[in-house]
């Protein structure tokens, strides 16, 4: 059965129901399309549901659990009459108006809108080597907050650079004797006040210029096989788990070919929100790489129920 | 009506084994956002499926011995028992009809 409804909007991250909660207020009774539980951040919530404490969103003195803030966001949205679904939207068709959007393998699509928010934020990116999908779950994990428990009295090494790599290498310090950062650069693209964190603190190793070949062990992580850029010497690293936090690439999948992308998969949006496409919206990660804050995709999220709002009215809907 | 059973190191034998139907254990802890998206889901599974399921729960922060004797090193895991012996491992969140699809291999 196809439900119509004047506002789609996919994703349930800080973006998608800081939409929600404006354009339910604005009385559109926005249709929420959240996601599906997952261990991944594409999941309702987004990846906040992945973090531990949220020192930076304005409002908390002493900071807020990422699955405490989500709930609340999620509350809210209810409140003012935001119809939230646990499902993910498996197709769009962006091309007719109403748009269409399907839940499933459906001939029909399940939700028409006469206007959508695309917010369907950010995943991590995989190593994509030999050994990773046999040993996640064994050693292997992409969530430092869910699995840094397991690793008490550990050797471990995060991969990656960023800011988000060393939030893990430090969380994970609570645990292991030891937290290896592997970089393939020589130089790190996380913050100053991160990196300063990193380097002074005396569990935390640096290995730069080497990137990770495989990841090794047969029923359990035992390491990692490794190449130096720079030499090309290769090596393995004997570790007791290792966590991937190696950037994360917009959920765009879902509308290649409907919406501009830019190069790197992020929807294109210009004056404000909009997209390419009239009547669709684009809000949070899915849009941004420069900012990537749980505050700044809020706001996107607002600057979208407020764009949808205005597009709907002007043309009477 | 089939309530979840609450495990702990202590009693996670006896329970398990003692179970008529086959058991299946999250393993879970409060800290961990993806346990509490499949909470609802298991609630509903305990209900849904109790003439041939029965769901256990498992605390891995106060009960680290019972999660070490099963490897676990990634939450959630839900493992399903079978006369007190594991006979399917499932790691990470999914949604309610994969979860049904994966275990029902099993019952």
């Amino acid at each position: 059965m196809t439900e119509r409804t004047k506002l789609a909007i996919i994703g349930s991250g800080p973006a998608g129901l800081t939409a929600a909660i404006y354009a339910a207020r604005a009385q559109l009774a926005p249709v929420v399309i959240e996601g599906e539980p997952s261990s991944t951040s594409d999941q309702p919530g987004g990846q906040l549901m992945l973090t531990t404490e949220v020192e930076n969103y304005p409002g908390f003195t002493d900071a807020i659990m990422g699955p405490d803030l989500m709930g609340a966001m999620r509350a809210q949205a209810v409140r003012f009459g935001a119809d939230l679904r646990v499902a993910k939207v498996t197709a769009v068709d962006l091309d007719a108006t109403p748009f269409s959007l399907w839940l499933g393998a459906h001939d029909e699509p399940d939700v028409v809108a006469d206007a959508v928010i695309l917010a369907s934020g950010a995943s991590a990116v995989p190593l994509s080597v030999p050994g990773e999908a046999r040993l996640l779950g064994h050693g292997l994990s992409t969530c430092a907050t869910c699995d840094g428990f397991f690793f008490r009295g550990k050797e471990i090494a995060v991969i990656g650079g960023g800011d988000s790599a060393l939030e893990e290498a430090l969380f994970l310090t609570r645990f292991a004797t030891k937290v290896t950062v592997v970089h393939r650069r020589d130089e790190l693209r996380a913050s100053r006040i991160m990196q300063q964190r990193a380097f002074d603190h005396e569990k935390i190793e640096l290995r730069w210029n080497t990137v990770v070949t495989e990841v090794l062990g047969d029923d359990c992580l035992t390491g990692i096989a490794v190449r130096d850029t720079v030499t090309a010497e290769a090596s393995t690293i004997e570790l007791g788990g290792v966590f991937v936090a190696i950037g994360h690439e917009p959920n765009t999948e879902l509308v290649k070919g409907q919406l501009e992308l830019d190069g790197g998969g992020y929807v294109v949006t210009t004056t404000g929100t909009y997209t390419s496409v009239d009547g669709v919206f684009a809000a949070g990660d899915v849009q941004d790489h420069v900012y990537r804050q749980a505050v700044t995709s809020a706001g996107s999220g607002c600057m979208a129920a407020i764009d949808a709002e205005r597009w709907l009215e002007h043309r009477g809907h | 009506m089939a309530a979840i059973q609450t495990l702990t190191d202590d009693t996670f034998s006896e329970l398990v084994g003692a179970s008529d139907t086959p058991m299946l254990v999250d393993f879970w802890a409060e800290w961990c956002g993806p346990c509490k998206q499949i909470a609802p889901i298991l609630e509903e599974l305990a209900v849904e499926q109790h003439d041939r399921l029965s769901i256990g729960k498992l605390n891995v922060d106060e009960n680290l011995k019972v999660a070490q004797q099963f490897s676990v090193m990634s939450i959630p895991t839900l493992i399903l028992f079978k006369g007190g012996e594991p006979v399917a491992r499932l790691v990470g969140a999914k949604p309610k009809g994969a979860l049904l699809q994966e275990l029902s291999a099993y019952l």
